[in-house]
């Protein structure tokens, strides 16, 4: 049986073989399907990777927590309708949070920053020295301020590198020089490593750091705070420190059991799901129209399934003259079928390989290829060519020896 | 005491040409033994290909019953009547039907890819043997398209042979030759006739009937007439009476 099988193995390559030209042609639609199949796989899962990297590089085990009743996911209210985030809650979470590496709290303003005749619209944040740490920021130049300062409510600021460009636009160093925020002064004394624009398109680096202390003061005259920033111990304990930040917070508020939190937590890995599910989105439709290659690849090799069956009527003819059964003509037809898929498959898969290399290398797009985009390709060409060999086969097997010889 | 390898009775086979039924065979009755050269003759239309391709398992009766080897085929299904075609029956064809594209080699080679108890080395060998009995041990490498039609039917011949069948059935196989050829494939038959191998040959040509031993006649699907022979012609020696250049 097994002789049998490599026999009708052997029939069928010689077919494919003796007709090389007309093979490939048809074998085009599955490797374009299969090349595209790849192709836009492994540009969903690169921009999906790279997204999460970015998400990763702001701080992975970062959590904010917001005031406010339950909206995740939705539209943020403004922040300054609900002051139900105080320092002491930022306090209470300090002294008795064990999952937190660091906390601050968060207030932030918008206006103007003016250095002589230059000035910037940007966004000044108020926020303690561990801040920083959490958003996993370094400074180029100059230091940050100190919890003293905090405590003094000090004029001082470390600036991002988009302020520093268009306040100093001729390069002069901004350490030690005073600037103003909505005209209160501020002497600049570190400058924020460059970050680049964010994956939201925001740029992360026009941004002013100061005490919080110093902006509830001089600038928005509160006495509430807006944030409380915070990072986990670990990223796997992430998910555990929103769980206690909340039980710190709903006893610190004294909420009763059926009262809803008036505070949300945000965890970083929120964020990288809504991210993931929407380029998830992205690559089912880039499969989605890749499948339909595959398809019409598919359609192609039934088509000239049927022209070979046709055209080769009287070789069927014979062989069942000479003792085939209906089982070897339909066994070496779909052999045929699925060797000329499994091959465009293969060649696909290295065309698909190629084209992502291109795109990686000309283009820039991140990109990554899975073992499973290869091997899903793979299998779903092989299944093609059963499918839609089948027919065209069973067609073949089913002829009656006599009017298949006196075909013409 | 010879073995029957052939034995069929009162077949009948009806075709539906539309409203029409065209009665091809009105109850035949024959047997066949073992050693036999049977020529079936009659004028066009008269049936012989019918009755060969029943006898060859390629078409079934309508009505009757018919045994080859002592197996009884009437019951047999798709699959059982492909084995039979396989081990039993050796059949020649008048348009050669060789594989386009295929060594003589490859094509001698074929019923014995469906044969499950015949190794690839055993198929090989055996395929050689039949191309030397046939006289195209040095042709085994061309394909149809490099050989004459006499040759590509010398390759028919090694392809019926390979299985060593119970019987070799040859529908009009001379139909497509020139007369020397005819003569040198009758020859060829009677030369593996003369080695114990049975055959019935279709022809409609009154000379090539002169070379076997036994002969029926069809005439609108009956059989009109079954006689044995005398005086049977040999294929050779009438061959090299030919005059040198036959244009015939
Ligand atoms: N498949 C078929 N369908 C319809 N009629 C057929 C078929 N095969 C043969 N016949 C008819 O059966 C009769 C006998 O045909 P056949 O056996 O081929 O004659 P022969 O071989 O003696 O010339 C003819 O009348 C022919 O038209
Ligand atoms: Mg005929």
């Amino acid at each position: 049986m097994k002789t049998r099988l490599l026999n009708l193995i052997k029939i069928a390559l010689k077919a494919i073989v003796l007709n090389k030209m007309r093979t490939l042609l048809t074998m085009l639609g599955i490797i374009i399907g299969v090349a595209s199949v790849i192709a836009m796989l492994a540009i969903g899962e690169g921009s999906k990777k790279s997204i999460k990297d970015q998400i990763s590089s702001m701080g992975s085990n970062m959590l904010t927590i917001r005031p406010g009743s339950d909206m995740r996911g939705g539209v943020r209210m403004g922040s300054s309708e609900t002051q139900s985030l105080r320092l002491d809650d930022f306090e209470a979470l300090k002294e008795k949070a064990t999952l937190l590496a660091y906390v601050t709290p968060q207030v932030n303003g918008s206006g103007q920053a003016i250095n002589g005749a230059n000035n910037w619209p940007t966004t000044i944040y108020g926020v303690n020295p561990e801040y920083l740490d959490i958003k996993v920021w370094e400074l180029t130049d100059g230091s940050m301020f100190t919890n003293l300062e905090v405590r003094t409510a000090a004029k001082v600021a470390v600036v991002g590198q988009t302020v520093v460009d268009n306040l100093f636009p001729n390069g002069e160093n901004p350490i030690g020089k005073m600037i103003r925020f909505n005209s209160i002064p501020f002497k600049i004394i570190g400058v924020l490593e460059e970050k680049g624009e964010s994956n939201f398109g925001q740029d992360q680096d026009d941004i002013i750091i100061a005490p919080y202390t110093t902006i509830q003061k001089r600038i928005l005259a509160i006495d509430y705070i807006q944030a409380i920033v915070a990072s986990a111990i670990s990223e796997d304990k992430a998910e555990a420190a929103v769980d206690e930040i909340t039980t710190i917070l709903r006893s610190q508020h004294k909420l009763g059991v059926n009262e809803q939190d008036d505070f949300n937590v945000f965890s970083m890995d929120e964020l990288i799901d809504t991210f993931s599910s929407t380029s998830e989105m992205l690559t089912v439709l880039l499969v989605a129209i890749a499948s339909i290659s595959l398809l019409i690849g598919g359609i192609g090799i039934m088509n000239i399934m049927y022209v070979s069956v046709k055209e080769r009527t009287r070789e069927i003819g014979l062989r069942m003259a000479v003792g085939a059964k209906g089982g070897d003509i339909l066994v070496q037809f779909l052999i045929e079928a699925v060797l000329i898929s499994v091959t465009g498959g293969i060649i696909g898969v290295i065309l698909g390989f190629g084209a992502t290399f291109f795109i990686k290398s000309i283009l820039g797009w991140p990109t990554i290829i899975t073992t499973y985009s290869v091997i899903v390709s793979f299998a779903v060409c092989a299944i093609t060519g059963i499918f839609f060999g089948w027919y065209p086969s069973r067609k073949a097997s089913a002829l009656d020896p006599i009017s298949a010889l006196r075909y013409e | 005491m010879e073995k029957t390898i052939i034995n069929v009775h009162d077949l009948k086979r009806d075709f539906r040409m539309g409203d029409e039924i065209v009665h091809a065979l009105k109850g035949v009755s024959m047997q066949i033994k073992e050693g036999e050269f049977v020529t079936i003759m009659g004028s066009s239309g008269s049936g012989k290909s019918t009755l060969l391709n029943i006898i060859g398992c390629l078409d079934s009766p309508t009505s009757g019953s018919y045994e080859i080897d002592g197996v009884p085929v009437n019951k047999l299904g798709r699959n059982e009547l492909a084995t039979i075609r396989n081990e039993k029956i050796g059949f020649i064809f008048q348009s050669y039907n060789l594989l386009p594209r295929t060594t003589a080699l490859e094509n001698v080679e074929l019923p014995l890819i469906y044969n499950n108890k015949v190794s690839a080395q055993e198929r090989q060998k055996r395929a050689v043997n039949a191309l030397k009995m046939v006289g195209l041990g040095d042709r085994m490498g061309h394909t149809p398209s490099q050989l004459s039609g006499g040759q590509q039917q010398r390759v028919a011949i090694a392809r019926c042979l390979v299985n060593d069948p119970v019987i070799i059935l040859a529908d009009e196989a001379t139909g497509n030759l020139d007369t020397r050829t005819s003569y040198e494939i009758m020859a060829l038959f009677q030369d593996l006739n003369k080695k114990g191998k049975t055959i019935a040959f279709v022809t409609h040509e009154q000379d090539i009937a002169e070379f076997s031993g036994r002969t029926i006649v069809l005439k609108d699907g009956h059989i009109i007439k079954d006689e044995k022979k005398q005086r049977i012609m040999d294929a050779a020696q009438k061959l090299a009476d030919l005059p040198k250049e036959d244009d015939e």
